[in-house]
C-alpha cells in the first residue's frame, strides 16, 4: 500500500500544469472556470481538438489509439491539475470515457481503428442512446427497433435523456433488432451518425432552465450493417461492459469538479459569517470528509487489479458520489441563504452554487437511480434475492 | 501509487483474521466479560504465538517494524470478534507513547514487557494532574481496562509519567461499565511519585496518532461483522413466505451500511497509510478516519439490531457486544463533533 507520488511523477504534474495554464491563460482563456456543460459548446469543441493534438485527451488509453499509456499515478495527476488550471469540463466526456474503452474492449480491429484515434483527437463526439420514455430504471425494455435492410440498419424509435445530443456527431444506440423479443435478449448495440435526416434532436428544459438533456427521434434512421458493436442479439452484454466503464478513471476528474464546487461553498462561507455557525462547520467538514473518501475509494478501485471479484468500492461509488453532491448542493444554499435564491439575470440563469442545488437532483437520478442503486448493491454484493419481476 | 494491500499484508490479515476467529469466541468472550474484560489466555499467545504485539515498534526497538497500515489491519480483525483483550490500551496508546516519547531506559526497561504480554499497560488522561513536589495527584475518570494494568501512562495538561499500579497513593476501582470487554477504570493519584517522559508533547501525539487510527480500523472491523452476520440471518429467516432478505424496506437498510463501510474502509487505510508516509493530510485523515467509522460502525450495530428483530435484543445474541463497542468508539479520545470541528478549522486555516 503507497499512496505517494514519485519524483517521476512530480515531474509529470509539472508538465501537465505548464502546459494547462498555458493554454487558460492564452488562446482558451475565454473558456476558463466554466462549470455548465452546455455553455460555450464550438469553444469546447475546439478545446477537445487542442487535448487531442498535444495527445492529452485519452492519456490512459494504449499509445498506439492516441493516448500515452499512462500510469495511474499519472492519471490521478493529470485529472487533479486539469482542475486546478480551472479548465472546463470535456463534452466528450461520453466518447473517451464510455464508448472508446467500449470499442477498445469489444470492437472489431477496423472499428478501432475508425473510431478511437478521431476520438483521441477530439473530432468524434459521443452521445450515449440508452434510455427511453418506457425503459428507465428497467433499461432492458428498450423499443427502439432495428432491422436490417438492403445492407443497412434501418432504426425507429425514440431516445431520452440524451445528454449533450445537441453537439454531439455519434450516438450509441441500444435497440430491439429480434422482433417479438424481450428484456435483454436480442438487443443490438449500434453506433450511428447523429447528423441524418433520420434522427431528431428535441431539448428538454429542466428544473434549473438549462437543455443538457434531450429527446432523440429515430424515423427511418440509417447505419451501415457493420455498424454493430459486438454480434446482433449480443447489445445487453456490451451495455453493461460499457456501464462498468462509468467507473475509471473519469470519476477522479469529476471529483476535482466537486473539489472546485467545495472550495467555492468554503469561500462562501467565509464571506459571509456562516463559517462561524458550529452547525454548517459540522456539515463542511462531513462534505470535505465524503468528498476525500471518494477519491481514496476511487483510488482503491482503480488500485483493484483483480476485477473478477466484486469491489465493494466500485460497487458502492455511484449512490455514494450522487448523495453525497446532492447534500452539497443543499449545503451550497444553506450558506447562501436567501442570496441563494434570487439571481440577477433576466432569462433564469444561475451562478454555479443555486445551479450546483438545482442540477444535483438529477445526479441520484440518472446513472441508476439510488434506489436502483440499493437493489444491486444489496443483490450483486451482498447475494440477497432478486427482487420479483412482473409479467412484462 | 498503489492503494492495495501489498501480499505481506494479505498475509497478516488472513493471519489475524483466523486468528480470532478461533481464539475470541462468543464463549471465551462472555467468560471475559464477567471479570476484567480481559481473555487470558488470548491476550498470551496474541502476544506470544504471534508476535502481533510487536508491530508498529520500531526494530531498533526490539520490534517488528511496519507500521499503523499493519497495526490497522489487526486492530480490524479484533474488532471484527470484540475481542476482549487489552490491545488498544497496552500496545496501541502505551507503547506508541513510550517508544516515541519515552527515555533509553525507559523504552528498554518497559517495552520489551508489554510487546510480551507479560505487563499489561493503560492509558488515562487526567486534566486536573498537579505535580505539587510531594508527588501526581489527580483523577484519571475512564480508563479503559485500567483494573488490568500493572502500569500507567498518566497525562496531563503539561506533561506524561509512568506510573506503577502498586506504587502507594495510586487507588484503582473498576467502574462498571456498558462496554464489558473494555471496562473502565478510575485512577485517582494522591501524591504518586511517578517517572515523567522525557518527551511528553511526542509521547501524547504518538499515543493520538495511533489511537484515532485504530479505533477507526476497530470500528471498521465491528461495522463489516454486523453486516455479515445480517447478511446471514437475511437469508434464513422467512415470513409471509419469502425470506427477509427479499423486501426492499430489508435490503436496502443493508446496502446502506455497505455504503458506509466502503468509505470507512477507504478512510482508515488513506489515514493509516499517509501517517506511515507522513503525508500532509496525515492529520485531517485521521480525525475524518476515527469520526467516520466510528459513526459507521455505531449505524451498523443499531441497524444490526433492528434488522433481527427481537431476537437481537436479547442478552444471549452478540448484537448488543458489537452495538456497545460501537458506542463506546465513538466517544473514545474525542467524540464526532469534536474530531469534526478539527477538519473544520483546518479547512478554513484556523489552526495554530
Amino acid at each position: 500500500m503507497k499512496l505517494g507520488f514519485s519524483t517521476g511523477d512530480e515531474l509529470f504534474r509539472q508538465e501537465c500544469a505548464d502546459w494547462l495554464n498555458g493554454q487558460m491563460s492564452g488562446e482558451f482563456k475565454d473558456i476558463k472556470g466554466i462549470t455548465k456543460l452546455t455553455a460555450s459548446p464550438e469553444r469546447r469543441k475546439e478545446w477537445e481538438q487542442r487535448l487531442g493534438e498535444a495527445r492529452w485527451g485519452c492519456i490512459g488509453w494504449p499509445i498506439e489509439w492516441g493516448g500515452r499509456g499512462a500510469t495511474l499515478g499519472q492519471q490521478v495527476i493529470f485529472a487533479e491539475e486539469y482542475a486546478r488550471a480551472g479548465v472546463p469540463g470535456r463534452v466528450n466526456h461520453i466518447g473517451v470515457e464510455l464508448a472508446g474503452p467500449t470499442i477498445l474492449a469489444f470492437g472489431t480491429p477496423e472499428q478501432k481503428q475508425r473510431f478511437l484515434p478521431s476520438i483521441a483527437k477530439g473530432m468524434t463526439i459521443f452521445c450515449q442512446g440508452f434510455s427511453e420514455p418506457n425503459a428507465g430504471s428497467d433499461l432492458a425494455g428498450v423499443r427502439t427497433a432495428a432491422r436490417l435492410e438492403g445492407g443497412e440498419w434501418v432504426v425507429n424509435g425514440q431516445k431520452i435523456w440524451t445528454s449533450l445530443a445537441h453537439i454531439a456527431d455519434w450516438i450509441f444506440v441500444l435497440s430491439r433488432s429480434e422482433k417479438g423479443s424481450s428484456g435483454p435478449n436480442g438487443l443490438t448495440f449500434l453506433m450511428m451518425e447523429l447528423r441524418q435526416p433520420g434522427i431528431e434532436v428535441r431539448g428538454i428544459k429542466q428544473i434549473n432552465g438549462d437543455s443538457e438533456f434531450n429527446e432523440t427521434f429515430f424515423t427511418d434512421a440509417r447505419c451501415p450493417a457493420d455498424s454493430l458493436i459486438g454480434a446482433a442479439g449480443d447489445g445487453w452484454r456490451i451495455a453493461m461492459g460499457l456501464l462498468a466503464f462509468e467507473r475509471g478513471v473519469s470519476t477522479l476528474g469529476q471529483q476535482m469538479g466537486f473539489r472546485n464546487e467545495l472550495d467555492e461553498i468554503i469561500r462562501a462561507a467565509k464571506e459571509n459569517g456562516a463559517a462561524r455557525s458550529p452547525l454548517i462547520r459540522q456539515r463542511i467538514a462531513k462534505a470535505e470528509i465524503g468528498l476525500r473518501l471518494m477519491r481514496y475509494g476511487a483510488l482503491r478501485m482503480l488500485s483493484n487489479a483483480d476485477h473478477s471479484k466484486i469491489d465493494g468500492a466500485a460497487l458502492t461509488y455511484k449512490i455514494q458520489w450522487a448523495s453525497w453532491r446532492r447534500g452539497l448542493g443543499e449545503l451550497a444554499m444553506d450558506v447562501l441563504g436567501q442570496a441563494g435564491e434570487v439571481t440577477d439575470t433576466n432569462d433564469y440563469e444561475w451562478a454555479a452554487l443555486p445551479n450546483l442545488f438545482l442540477f444535483s437532483r438529477a445526479d441520484t437520478i440518472y446513472g441508476g437511480t439510488n434506489q436502483i442503486q440499493r437493489n444491486l448493491i444489496a443483490e450483486r454484493g451482498l447475494g440477497m434475492p432478486r427482487e420479483p419481476r412482473g409479467d412484462a | 501509487m498503489e492503494f492495495a494491500f501489498t501480499s505481506e499484508q494479505k498475509m497478516i490479515a488472513e493471519t489475524a483474521r483466523v486468528f480470532f476467529t478461533e481464539n475470541a469466541t462468543r464463549e471465551r468472550t462472555r467468560q471475559a466479560m464477567a471479570c476484567d474484560g480481559v481473555d487470558y489466555a488470548l491476550w498470551a499467545s496474541f502476544c506470544q504465538e504471534l508476535g502481533f504485539s510487536a508491530i508498529g515498534i520500531p526494530e531498533n526497538l526490539g520490534g517488528a517494524g511496519l507500521g499503523l497500515v499493519e497495526m490497522a489491519i489487526i486492530a480490524e480483525a479484533a474488532g471484527a470478534q470484540v475481542a476482549a483483550f487489552p490491545m488498544f490500551g497496552s500496545l496501541v496508546l502505551c507503547a506508541q507513547a513510550i517508544a516515541a516519547g519515552g527515555g533509553a531506559g525507559q523504552r528498554e526497561d518497559l517495552l520489551p514487557r508489554l510487546m510480551s504480554g507479560e505487563t499489561i499497560a493503560a492509558y488515562g488522561h487526567a486534566a486536573t494532574l498537579v505535580d505539587d513536589g510531594n508527588g501526581l495527584s489527580g483523577e484519571a475518570a475512564f480508563v479503559a481496562h485500567g483494573a488490568s494494568a500493572r502500569i500507567f501512562v498518566v497525562t496531563g495538561n503539561n506533561g506524561a509519567w509512568i506510573v506503577k499500579a502498586d506504587a502507594p497513593g495510586v487507588s484503582i476501582a473498576q467502574l462498571t461499565t456498558m462496554d464489558q470487554t473494555r471496562p473502565y477504570a478510575r485512577v485517582v493519584l494522591s501524591g504518586v511519585v511517578g517517572e515523567p517522559l522525557a518527551q511528553p508533547g511526542k509521547a501524547i501525539a504518538a499515543a493520538q496518532r495511533a489511537g484515532f487510527v485504530a479505533i477507526a480500523a476497530e470500528a471498521l472491523g465491528g461495522a463489516q461483522a454486523c453486516l455479515d452476520r445480517t447478511v446471514a440471518y437475511a437469508r434464513e429467516r422467512i415470513q409471509f413466505g419469502r425470506s427477509i432478505g427479499s423486501f426492499q424496506a430489508y435490503k436496502h437498510r443493508l446496502a446502506d451500511m455497505m455504503i458506509e463501510i466502503e468509505q470507512a474502509r477507504s478512510a482508515v487505510y488513506w489515514a493509516a497509510c499517509a501517517t506511515d508516509e507522513g503525508a500532509v493530510d496525515a492529520e485531517l485523515a485521521a480525525h475524518a478516519a476515527k469520526s467516520f467509522a466510528a459513526d459507521t460502525y455505531f449505524m451498523c450495530a443499531g441497524n444490526m439490531i433492528q434488522l433481527h428483530g427481537g431476537i437481537g435484543f436479547t442478552w444471549e445474541h452478540d448484537a448488543h457486544l458489537f452495538f456497545k463497542r460501537a458506542r463506546a468508539l465513538q466517544s473514545m479520545l474525542g467524540n464526532g463533533d469534536w474530531h469534526r470541528e478539527q477538519v473544520a478549522a483546518m479547512i478554513f486555516g484556523e489552526m495554530a
